[in-house]
């Protein structure tokens, strides 16, 4: 079977809508689709806490934005995209607030700001802890609005269709009925968020695993940046959920196994009972995540069946705080931690929650693929540089995500020509292949689960967030062998009718290429910078890596200087 | 595609005490339309005089009237109270809190029974 | 351990649902989704089921648990102990396979009520004023994740299908309560109609179900007050003092 739309969206989170209706105003009679593995609404954006960044209080400035984003991303950001994405935030964020979304306010009705990890002022808007789920609701409900836009709600895209260097539309498959089609269109978009699933212990949703960039990957756009793997220093246990940075900013403390604030011993500025700005707390992720490991070498952190922990204290806050500000957070731990955080300490560990890295693209979203287009955590332009700063994600999606729409629209109108054959033998090619997989994995003798759980082991130990020569080595030939073991994967279910395990499959397949394409550029990448830590290379080096790397499916890594505007390199500085 | 019609049971309603409380709420209506029924006896008899007036009486003594009307009652009463349970959450005025928009419902019964109960006692 | 009975549904193969039992680990920290994924992964690849977030705020992975419409990502296997724990497809939707349940007739009613702002006039270059006071009016109903526990605790869901439902009448309310909104009365056609708030006789169930706090049963109540209000305007007003 086979469709044709103008341009087809992949994903249906943040990003990918925002894309969608950026299309849909651009230019009415494109005809526009949104191709989703989950019903939008389920999409990851949902999950988002604390806040999205936008310059909007008195005494802020859009300088003051880009130079915490330059700085807090260790210099390796586009500094042009940086001064766009400040300057549109705003409005991107007063859009959606005219559609509905019910950000916090002060009480005469002016939208509130709350502060964040690493900003230097207080300027991240907030719908007290459920922002990314507001956020999401209100794009998808007006999305609804827009009635020409054609969603395909559990499809699951498996390939890029290429030619002549150019994109030509996907291959997808509908949960429901196993049915496979190709759809074609003249561009195409990427907005299906990161791939937190390729580590163990992750804050990111089952869904999370890298589909978009495996699919770009393969259609000859290279990865960047993959090895700057965020993890954020407060996690639950067990689960991973996510406890927002935002109790940070309403002024939690993490407190190590003696009820001391630690972060002091880390160059991270003095305690204070009030929360300073970009000091103790409010310092950027990385430094927090490798500040925990350094108490852990020394004994200071608590030992539990699922890793070690500290504390975050919320008691001094008070129901009120906690109740209006952080509802979401009390429902959580009380839910999954059996604790409530007004009189009990949370237990807390560093977990894995973001990829600075990703499909390789520009100022507008554009890959080097001729209408490929990506836009959202799937992306990397790169604003987010070594470590993104919390709540420049969700306005990130936003801005991207819009101007890719656009830049999109723009790029299919000059368009005249339909796709050759060669491109419709594609799709036969591809349905082939997934009715084979479908058939020919009886005879496996590997499960799938037991292959994931390897390669998650693997690269926590491997690539953790410190990581060195030996151990990055060791998981690139684990990883080898996990990729050959993956050809001998066994699946049970053999319907066409919502064939999960088969989507598992192919998620696993996307899983293995990101793995190590993370492994082959945190090896070539004999530095430390922001969230790339490397024992045996300690120290930032500008001589030599002041530069983006980008990976190919080959596994060849190549370098792109970082674009230096205004902000020259400089040393990180928080708390002093 | 067939996907699988999941049946409703006839006895749905018994598989949960909410329901079951919902589907004889439902049923308070026949009563609510009985007590109609015997007020529209009652008027017609005290229009007929003394005599028919002395016959209902005698009627309604019998033990199955009694029967029904205490059955009717109970039903009756259990649709008020469901009823004003429900009034809160329909009538939400500013800075009023709902247990007040209950109280006033109570409050409003007591008064009118009270009203009803002077004329016919007095 | 603990048993767990799950109901399967292959079409093709099976002409009905059957009942499967599993025996999964009894840990503290394991929800009934966990329980599956164990399963999944270790016991049998061929059971199929919606998750994601397991936070409880995407709404993907709403079953019935031992009859009870639950989101099985934060309801606790030691709260079934000893077992065994019986979990089916969320009730009142046909069934795709296994505990995957189809919700495209929530998708399409969904637009029905408008879920989306309409404005009339201008819109101001800075944000719409909007005080916390004026925002309690609605966020309520704004928290809704669309899990669907509200239609499966729906009896008249269940006996008439055409039903808007709870939760696609309390985001039409969502909206109609905001102050930045001017859209009740184009609403007002499919919300007050007899398959809308009207439709409505009351149960509650909903309001129980639901993991979020919405109470759609109180919006929907609160729209008939609201719709019966207008109505009656409708018909005593001369057509300008209506509003």
């Amino acid at each position: 079977m086979t469709t044709f739309h103008n341009i087809v969206v992949v994903g249906g989170g943040g990003a990918g809508l925002r894309a969608a209706t950026a299309i849909a105003e651009a230019n009415p009679l494109l005809s526009v689709a949104i191709v989703s593995k989950v019903y939008p609404m389920r999409s990851h954006t949902v999950s988002a806490e604390g806040g999205a960044a936008a310059v909007i209080a008195d005494g802020d400035s859009l300088d003051e934005h880009a130079y915490d984003t330059v700085s807090g991303g260790d210099w390796l950001v586009e500094q042009d995209a940086v001064e766009a994405f400040v300057e549109e935030a705003p409005r991107e964020l007063l859009r959606l607030e005219h559609q509905g979304c019910p950000w916090s306010r002060k009480p005469d009705g002016r939208i509130a700001v709350r502060a964040f990890g690493g900003m230097k002022k207080k300027r991240t808007w907030f719908a007290a802890d459920k922002t990314g789920f507001h956020m999401l609701h209100t794009l998808f409900q007006t999305a609804l609005s827009y009635s020409d836009i054609v969603r395909y709600d559990e499809w699951f895209v498996t390939k890029l269709l290429i030619d002549e260097g150019r994109v030509h539309g996907v291959v997808a498959i509908e949960l429901a009925t196993g049915r496979v089609e190709t759809i074609i269109a003249n561009a195409v978009i990427m907005c299906t968020g990161g791939c937190g699933r390729v580590f163990p212990f992750t804050t990111n949703a089952n869904i999370k695993t890298g589909d978009g960039m495996a699919l770009a990957q393969r259609a000859g756009a290279p990865l960047k940046d993959m090895e700057f793997v965020q993890y954020h220093p407060t996690g639950l246990p067990f689960t991973g959920i996510l406890i927002t940075e935002a109790t940070r900013a309403e002024g939690g403390w993490l407190l190590n196994k003696d009820g001391y604030r630690y972060l002091q011993d880390y160059d991270l500025g003095k305690p204070t009972p009030e929360p300073v700005l970009r000091s103790m707390e409010l310092g950027p992720r990385d430094r927090l995540s490798q500040a925990f490991m350094h108490e852990h070498a020394k004994g200071r952190t608590i030992e539990t069946p699922y890793g070690p922990i500290v504390h975050l204290d919320l008691r001094h806050l008070g129901a009120h705080v906690i109740d209006t500000k952080l509802p979401f957070v009390r429902e959580l731990c009380s839910k999954y931690q059996n604790i409530d955080p007004v009189k009990e300490l949370i237990p807390v560990r560093p977990v894995v929650h973001y990829m600075m890295g990703g499909i390789h693209t520009d100022i507008n979203g554009a890959t080097p693929v001729e209408g490929l287009y990506a836009a959202g955590e799937v992306a990397c332009v790169s604003i987010n540089g070594a470590n993104r700063l919390g709540s420049n994600s969700l306005p990130e999606l936003l801005v991207f995500g819009a101007r890719a729409g656009e830049a999109a629209a723009e790029y299919v109108r000059s368009l005249r020509t339909g796709p050759r054959n060669a491109v419709y033998a594609q799709g036969n090619d591809e349905e082939r292949r997934l009715r084979a997989e479908l058939d020919q994995r009886r005879k496996g003798t590997e499960r799938i689960a037991d292959l994931r759980t390897e390669m998650q082991a693997t690269m926590e130990e491997g690539a953790g967030i410190y990581r060195d020569g030996d151990s990055l080595e060791k998981a690139a030939v684990k990883l080898h062998e996990l990729r050959e073991r993956f050809d001998r994967a066994a699946i049970d279910d053999h319907s066409s009718t919502f064939n999960t395990e088969l989507i598992s499959l192919l998620e696993l397949d996307f899983m293995l290429d990101i793995a190590q394409s993370i492994v082959a550029c945190a090896g070539k990448r004999t530095e430390s910078r922001g969230a790339h830590q490397r024992t045996d290379f300690p120290k930032r080096d500008d001589e030599h890596f002041l530069s983006h790397s980008l990976v190919h499916r080959s596994g060849e890594v190549e370098y792109l200087p970082v674009t230096i505007t205004r902000w020259p390199p400089g040393e990180r500085v928080y708390g002093r | 595609m067939s996907a699988y019609r999941q049946p409703v049971s006839a006895f749905w309603w018994l598989r949960q005490w909410s329901y079951l409380l919902f589907v004889l709420r439902e049923l308070s209506s026949v009563f609510v339309a009985w007590f109609v029924v015997y007020l529209l006896l009652l008027v017609a008899a005290v229009g007929d005089g003394a005599r028919a007036y002395e016959d209902f009486l005698a009627w309604s003594g019998h033990g199955w009237v009694l029967v029904l009307n205490l059955v009717a009652t109970a039903f009756v009463l259990l649709h008020a109270v469901t009823w004003f349970a429900l009034a809160p959450r329909a009538i939400v005025v500013p800075r009023v809190p709902p247990w007040a928009v209950l109280v006033a419902h109570y409050a409003a019964w007591a008064l009118l029974s009270a009203g009803v109960a002077w004329v016919v006692l007095r | 351990m603990i048993k767990m009975e799950v109901t399967r549904f292959r079409p093709g193969e099976d002409d009905a649902p059957i009942v499967q039992s599993y025996e999964v680990p009894l840990r503290k920290e394991w929800a009934v989704l966990d329980g599956l994924n164990y399963i999944k992964d270790q016991l049998d690849g061929t059971l199929s089921y919606r998750w994601s977030c397991r936070m409880g705020i995407c709404g993907s992975c709403g079953m019935t648990v031992n009859g009870k419409p639950q989101l099985s990502c934060a309801t606790f296997l030691t709260d079934y102990a000893p077992g065994p724990v019986r979990v089916e497809p969320l009730r009142n939707f046909p069934v795709i396979r296994d505990l995957v349940v189809d919700i495209s007739d929530f998708m399409t009613k969904l637009p029905k009520v408008k879920p989306w702002l309409i404005h009339d006039g201008e819109v101001p270059e800075d944000e719409f004023l909007q005080t916390p006071r004026e925002m309690d009016e609605y966020k309520k109903y704004s928290m809704c994740i669309n899990c669907m526990l509200c239609y499966s605790a729906c009896p008249v869901y269940a006996l008439e299908p055409e039903f808007l439902g709870p939760a696609a009448i309390a985001l039409g309310q969502r909206y109609n309560l905001d102050s930045r909104d001017d859209g009740a009365l184009e609403r007002r056609d499919v919300l007050a109609s007899a398959a809308g708030a009207w439709a409505c006789t009351f149960v509650g169930e909903c309001s129980t179900a639901c993991p979020k706090g919405v109470d759609p049963a109180g919006a929907i109540q609160r729209y008939k007050l609201t719709a019966a209000v207008s109505a009656l305007k409708d018909f005593l007003l001369p057509r300008g003092a209506r509003r």
